[in-house]
C-alpha cells in the first residue's frame, strides 16, 4: 500500500544525534547551558556532552522529582538548564515538579522528554509515554513542541534556548526522514508540508512523516490532501487549523499519543470553536500491548495505511 | 516597645545595622522585638483574611528573623540581585511569617499586608515570586523547596559565585520522598554553601508526626544520608545565629533540627495541631495581642 510514496523508502535519521549535537553547540557557546538527568547519560545520548562538560552534566540519579527541582534551582541561579530523561519518567514521576517548579514559576527551563510515545515498544505501557502531551499541555507556561525529524529537532532546541519560560520538547527514539527542510522552527505556527483541497492530515513527531506518505497514497487516488507539521501544539496555529477547516472542509489529526488532550484535543478545541467541520483524532486509545513502533502505529491506525483509511471514511 | 518605632527603623534599614554590629546579647534582644513585630502582623494578616497558617508562622518566626535580620545578604531595593542569598521557604503555607518579614524589612509596601488572599491580591495564600518581590521561588505543595534549593546551590559552585542558600521545611514534609531523593543529591554534590532548617514543631495538620507517620531518629536520619546535623532550640536568637554562620565541614551540607513550639507566643495556641490553620476569635485576638506584646 505504502508503495505509492517514495518517502515510504527514504532513509531515515535519529533525532536524538540532532538533539545532542545542537546541544553541544549551544553549550560551547553559552556556558550558562547545563544538563540534568536522571542516570540517563547513555539513553539520553549525552556521552559526549559528559567528555566534554563534565562538571556541567548533574546527574542526579534515579530521582525524577529532584532532577526537576535541581533544574528549578539552576534556572534560578542564572543557568539554562536542560533536563533530560526517559519522557515517561520526566512527566510521569515529576508532573507536580513540571506543574509547581517550571510552570508555576515559569522558569526558562528545556525539558527533554527521550524516546517518547512508544518508542520503547516492547518494553510495554510503563515505558511508553503517550499521556505526555495531555499532562504538559495543562500546565500554564509549559510550551510543548514534537519535532518531526532532526532539523526540526534541531531548530526547536535552539528555539527553547532562546526563549525564556519552560518547553516540554520530546526527542524520538523512531527513526524518520528528513521532511521539514532547513526553516526556522516557529513557535506557534504549523508547517505546511503539502496544499491539498479535499481535507487536512496534521501530524506531529514522527506521524507527520506517515501523513504525508498517507497524502502520496491519497492522491493516487485521486484525493488531495493537505498536510500540515504541528511541532508547536503548544502554542497551537489556531489560524492554519482554522484555515485548514474553512478551506478543505475535513480534519484528521494523527499522533504518537493517547487520543485524549494531544494534538487531537488541542485541533479540536479550535475547531469545534471557531470552525466545525468533521474531525477523525488518530492516536491510541489507552495502554498499548507490547510490541515495535512499526508494529503498534499500524495496529493501531496511526501509520500511512490507517490515516489513509481514516481520511477515506471522512470523505467517504 | 513602640511598634511604628520598631517599623521605622527595620524599613529605614538601622534596624538590620544595630542587629548585625550587635554583641551576641543585645543582638538577639533586637531580634526578639522584631520577631514580636513578626507575629503581631501575622496576626493581623491572618485575623483580616479570616485565615492563614498561624501555629507554623509561629514556629518558624524567630528562625525566619534571624536569619533575615541578623544573616542574609540581600538588598530589599534589588531583590533579585544575581548574588544575593536565597531564602527558599518550602513550607509555603506559613507566607504570613515571611510576608510579614518581608514588609518589615521594606522588600513591598506594608499596605499590601492589608489584601493578604484577598481578591486579585499579590499575597497569596502560598508565595509567589512573580508578584512578591522578596519571595525567591513559588512553593505550596511540600517537598519542593529542598530539591530547588540544591539547584541554586549547585548552581554556585558552578559560577564560583559565593551566595548561599537557604531553606526552611517543615517536620511533617519530610514526610514527602523528593526531600530525600534531594538530601542524598545534596551530600553526594558536596553542597557546603547549603543549609536547611527543619522547623521540628512535632505537629502536622491532623496529628503528631511520631503519631502519623514517625520521624525520629530524625538527626540520624540527616546524618546517615551525609549531612552535618545540628539539633538547635529554635526560639534561641543566639543558638540561631550560630547554626546559620558557623563556617560549614567542608563539603558537607547542614541541617539544623529547630525544636520548636507550634504556636509559639500565644499560651492557648501552643502545641496544639488545631491551631494549624484555625483562625483565631475577636477575644482569641485580643488576649494573643496581649500576650505578644508582654
Amino acid at each position: 500500500m505504502t508503495t505509492a510514496s517514495p518517502l515510504a523508502q527514504a532513509p531515515t535519521f535519529d533525532c536524538r544525534k540532532a538533539f545532542t549535537e545542537r546541544l553541544l553547540e549551544l553549550a560551547r557557546a553559552d556556558e550558562r547551558v547545563v544538563v540534568v538527568c536522571n542516570d540517563s547519560v547513555g539513553s539520553s545520548n549525552l556521552d559526549a556532552f559528559l567528555k566534554e562538560f563534565p562538571k556541567r552534566l548533574i546527574n542526579v540519579g534515579i530521582a525524577e522529582q529532584n532532577m526537576v527541582g535541581v533544574g528549578a534551582g539552576l534556572a534560578n541561579a542564572g543557568f539554562i538548564p536542560v533536563i533530560s530523561a526517559a519522557a515517561p519518567f520526566l512527566t510521569g514521576r515529576a508532573t507536580e515538579q513540571l506543574k509547581v517548579d517550571a510552570g508555576y514559576n515559569n522558569l526558562h527551563m528545556i525539558l527533554c522528554g527521550q524516546s517518547p510515545g512508544i518508542g520503547y515498544g516492547p518494553l510495554g505501557p510503563t515505558h511508553h509515554s503517550i499521556e505526555d502531551l495531555a499532562w504538559t499541555r495543562a500546565i500554564t507556561n509549559m510550551r510543548v513542541v514534537v519535532p518531526a525529524d532532526p532539523n526540526e529537532t534541531r531548530a526547536a532546541l535552539q528555539w527553547a534556548y532562546e526563549s525564556p519560560g519552560p518547553t516540554y520538547l520530546r526527542v524520538a527514539r523512531h527513526g524518520v526522514p528528513e521532511i521539514t527542510g532547513a526553516v526556522p522552527f516557529e513557535p506557534g505556527k504549523a508547517k505546511t508540508l503539502r496544499d491539498g483541497t479535499d481535507l487536512t492530515i496534521i501530524g506531529t513527531g514522527i506521524t507527520s512523516c506517515q501523513a504525508l506518505i498517507a497524502a502520496d497514497i491519497l492522491a493516487a487516488r485521486g484525493i488531495s490532501a493537505r498536510v500540515l507539521d504541528m511541532a508547536s501544539i503548544k502554542p497551537l496555529d489556531e489560524d492554519a487549523v482554522v484555515k485548514a477547516a474553512r478551506e478543505t472542509g475535513k480534519v484528521v489529526t494523527v499522533e504518537e499519543a493517547v487520543v485524549q488532550g494531544g494534538l487531537g484535543g488541542a485541533v479540536a478545541e479550535t475547531v469545534v470553536q471557531k470552525a466545525p467541520v468533521p474531525m477523525r483524532i488518530l492516536g491510541f486509545p489507552g495502554f498499548c500491548p507490547t510490541g515495535d513502533v512499526k508494529f503498534l502505529m499500524n495496529r493501531f491506525g496511526i501509520d500511512a495505511e490507517g490515516i489513509v483509511k481514516a481520511a477515506l471514511e471522512l470523505v467517504g | 516597645v513602640d511598634t511604628n518605632e520598631v517599623w521605622r527603623d527595620a524599613l529605614s534599614g538601622e534596624l538590620t545595622r544595630r542587629i548585625r554590629a550587635a554583641d551576641p546579647a543585645l543582638r538577639s534582644a533586637l531580634l526578639r522585638e522584631a520577631a514580636r513585630e513578626i507575629r503581631i502582623t501575622a496576626l493581623k494578616m491572618i485575623v483580616g483574611a479570616k485565615a492563614g497558617h498561624i501555629g507554623g508562622d509561629y514556629s518558624i518566626t524567630d528562625a525566619m528573623t534571624t536569619l533575615f535580620f541578623a544573616v542574609l545578604d540581600n538588598d530589599p531595593k534589588d531583590p533579585k540581585a544575581p548574588e544575593r542569598d536565597r531564602f527558599i521557604l518550602s513550607k509555603g503555607h506559613c507566607a504570613g511569617a515571611l510576608y510579614s518579614t518581608l514588609a518589615l524589612l521594606g522588600f513591598f509596601p506594608r499596605d499590601w499586608l492589608d489584601h493578604f488572599m484577598g481578591p486579585l491580591a499579590p499575597l497569596n495564600g502560598h508565595p509567589n515570586h512573580n508578584k512578591v518581590p522578596g519571595v525567591e521561588v513559588n512553593t505550596g505543595p511540600l517537598g519542593h523547596g529542598l530539591p530547588i534549593g540544591v539547584g541554586c546551590a549547585i548552581g554556585a559552585k558552578l559560577s564560583g559565585s559565593k551566595f548561599r542558600t537557604f531553606v526552611f521545611t517543615g517536620d511533617g514534609e519530610l514526610q514527602e520522598g523528593s526531600n530525600w531523593e534531594a538530601a542524598m543529591s545534596a551530600a553526594h554534590q558536596k553542597l557546603d554553601n547549603l543549609t536547611v532548617l527543619v522547623d521540628r514543631n512535632r505537629l502536622q495538620q491532623g496529628r503528631g508526626t511520631e503519631e502519623t507517620n514517625g520521624l525520629d531518629p530524625l538527626d540520624a536520619k540527616w546524618a546517615a544520608f551525609g549531612w552535618e546535623v545540628l539539633m538547635i532550640d529554635g526560639h534561641d536568637f543566639g543558638a540561631l545565629f550560630d547554626a546559620f554562620t558557623t563556617p560549614h565541614a567542608p563539603g558537607k551540607p547542614r541541617c539544623v533540627i529547630a525544636n520548636t513550639i507550634k504556636g509559639k507566643g500565644v499560651s492557648f495556641m501552643e502545641n496544639l495541631s488545631a491551631w494549624h490553620h484555625k483562625v483565631p476569635s475577636p477575644e482569641q485576638t485580643e488576649q494573643a495581642l496581649q500576650e505578644l506584646s508582654r
